[in-house]
């Protein structure tokens, strides 16, 4: 977490990687989407965060080259730019990681690999699939992020869903991407195993890439993010820099902060019909636990794990 | 983690992986663990089987099959169906044997505008597929049917009956069925050339299932096509091109038909599509696509031969056939299903 933040819209030396600017979407007569801004650089993280329902599919969709923005400019690297498909995004060197849909789960993990860019060798109806140099590129590179799989012809569908989520971050910085996507690399996924995938996330950063991390949950968020774009019923709810908001800020403004305090009035009279001690803030820090009075510190302690050290090794 | 690998490449965790083991992992494990169960079963009840005149028209019968049930199988990897295969052999045999009569040319004329014709079907399938977004059971069976109809109405509008006139001595005829109904006889046993076809289309199916680019597409295509979509396989033309595949084996199917016979009768064909499908499921292709190989569903087509001409050998009413072919079908799936879920759980 080595970010020092510039200001929201610094027009710097070198113009954000990606820059989205009051874009919206409507299927029909339904807003998806309206008046979303949201930039990401080189060597940084942004998240979007926000509820089931909130758009944050619809704004990966778009980024994603999937679907077309309705109003509003996207900017790749300053240049104005409407997607036509995701092999266009590909070209622009953004590369997204769709939480289910990354690979092909009967597939071995060398052929999920290199996917859609098959290298080859030789001519005509000799030009073959160089399946040595697949099957050594993908355990290579898997490796140099700290995978060690046993064998790279077992099916992908195999792996742990961390592993998997590696794998296509991996697959993704191999094949050069500048800005990567992430699609809730966490949701599905238990303590450790999400600590190992924001591990390569941040790992991922520290290599160059712009990263948009798309996510609920606010600890995973604040571990890695440098900027977050709060969304709510498809309208942007709040653009935060890492330095301007803390974590309990941010996990009172994404549950909605009035909304909050009622569920905590309800949880209260919940907890006070039965037996213990109601904690009045403990909604606000997400699932339980006592409150951290330093929102910063080690937030995912306060998930469940007693203890994470394990997974930031 | 990080536990540190072995320099020469070997996992330790990579414990004794067996042959036996990556066998079991194979698709084509459960068809030729069936195939050889029926060999020895035809061997014991039928004395003749084990000729070799008997071997050869086993094989000519599984050719006959395995011609069709391999791109069938490329086709079902790719998570589609293609009922209109049966009846488009029918078609293009029809196409190149009228065409050739009424415009009195020579037969490779009638043979190459059959060509483009079967090929046109194949696309017209992808095509509607991929247009629609229908699933290809109905896209397939409207085009099942169209063919049918075309086939008789066509053929009783042009011929005044249900069969085709005679070829037989139009120029091309001779060259024409060298190419596609050969046979030499060595000593007792004949081979036709339409095992050769066979084997090389099964051999063609698998290099470009296994080693290219499209092999690579076609399991991701049937696999999981949103996946697909996304890395940038070009998912429309992999399906539109799977159908052209079947539809080029139709038309060697369709043109070894017209050359053995010279005659094609309109009405036949119909239900074909089936047995291509049984020998390609037998020969390990899942119904929900993305698994499988060509070599099994050749597989597949021999254990259909077997069956087909081991109930003759044993003097058996045919009547019977079906009813075997539909246990080995059922027999095959269950057998790959546990074959599958064994290796899955011990890797």
């Amino acid at each position: 977490m080595t970010a020092t933040e510039k200001t929201t819209t610094a027009p710097g030396a070198a113009p954000a990687l990606v820059k989205l600017t009051d874009v919206s979407k409507f299927y029909g007569n339904i807003r998806a989407l309206q008046g979303v801004s949201l930039e990401v650089s080189a060597g940084e993280i942004t998240c979007v965060l926000g509820d089931n329902g909130a758009g944050k599919s619809t704004l990966i969709k778009i980024i994603a080259g999937l679907h077309r923005h309705d109003a509003g400019t996207f900017e790749i690297e300053g240049e104005e730019t409407v997607l036509a498909n995701p092999r266009a995004a590909l070209d622009h060197g953004i590369a997204t990681v769709y939480q289910d849909l990354a690979v092909v789960p009967l597939m071995p993990v060398w052929r999920n690999f290199f996917l859609g860019s098959e290298p080859t060798r030789g001519r005509g109806p000799l030009r073959r699939l160089d399946v040595d140099l697949m099957r050594e590129t993908t355990r290579a590179e898997l490796l140099r992020m700290g995978i060690d799989l046993r064998d790279v012809d077992q099916p992908i569908g195999t792996l742990s869903g961390g592993e998997r989520q590696c794998v296509a971050i991996a697959r993704a910085v191999y094949f050069g991407a500048k800005v990567l996507v992430l699609d809730e690399p966490t949701a599905a996924l238990g303590v450790k195993q999400s600590g190992v995938v924001l591990k390569y996330v941040a790992a991922a950063r520290d290599a160059g890439l712009g990263v948009v991390l798309i996510t609920h949950n606010p600890h995973h968020a604040y571990l890695v993010g440098d900027r977050f774009v709060l969304l709510k019923r498809g309208t942007m709810a709040g653009s935060h820099t890492r330095d301007s908001i803390t974590l309990d800020e941010l996990t009172r403004q994404m549950a909605g902060g009035s909304e909050l305090d009622e569920l905590s009035h309800e949880l209260e009279r919940v907890a006070e019909s039965g037996a213990g001690t109601p904690p009045t803030t403990a909604a606000t820090d997400g699932a339980a636990g006592p409150s951290d009075p330093d929102g910063a510190s080690d937030p995912a302690t306060r998930t469940t794990a007693p203890k994470r050290d394990d997974t930031t090794r | 983690m990080s536990t540190a690998r072995p320099a020469d490449g070997l996992d330790e965790r990579l414990a004794p992986t067996s042959t036996l083991r990556k066998l079991l992992g194979r698709p084509e494990l459960g068809s030729v663990v069936g195939a050889v169960a029926v060999f020895v079963f035809f061997s014991i009840v039928a004395p003749t089987f084990l000729q070799a005149s008997s071997l050869s028209t086993i094989l000519y019968s599984a050719s006959t099959i395995g011609i069709m049930a391999a791109p069938v199988a490329l086709l079902m990897i790719g998570g589609e169906f293609d009922l209109s295969a049966g009846v488009m052999v029918t078609t293009s045999a029809l196409v190149s044997s009228m065409f050739s009569y009424q415009m009195t040319a020579n037969v490779w004329v009638g043979v190459g505008v059959s060509l483009l014709v079967t090929l046109a079907i194949g696309f017209f399938n992808g095509f509607m597929l991929t247009r629609t977004k229908l699933p290809s059971f109905i896209i397939t069976l409207g085009t099942f049917l169209m063919l049918t109809g075309l086939n008789l109405g066509f053929t009783k509008l042009i011929t005044g009956t249900v069969s085709t006139k005679t070829i037989a001595d139009m120029e091309g005829f001779s060259s024409a069925r060298a190419l596609f109904a050969s046979q030499w006889t060595i000593g007792s046993v004949t081979l036709k050339v339409t095992v050769l076809w066979w084997f090389a289309i099964v051999a063609v199916a698998t290099w470009i299932l296994l080693r290219t680019r499209a092999g690579n597409w076609i399991f991701a295509v049937g696999g999981g096509a949103d996946a697909a979509r996304a890395t940038g396989v070009p998912v429309v033309k992999t399906r539109i091109g799977l159908y052209m595949g079947v539809a080029l084996c139709a038309w060697i199917s369709g043109q070894h038909i017209l050359f053995s016979f010279d005659v094609v009768q309109s009405g036949e064909g119909v239900g074909n599509e089936f047995l291509y499908i049984i020998a390609a499921v037998i020969g390990g292709c899942l119904m929900t696509g993305g698994y499988g190989s060509a070599i099994g569903s050749a597989v597949g087509a021999f254990i259909f031969g077997m069956t087909s001409n081991g109930i003759v050998y044993a003097q058996w009413n045919p009547d019977w056939f079906k009813f075997f072919l539909g246990a080995m079908l059922l027999l095959a799936t269950l057998l790959n299903a546990w074959v599958r879920k064994r290796a899955e759980a011990t890797k």
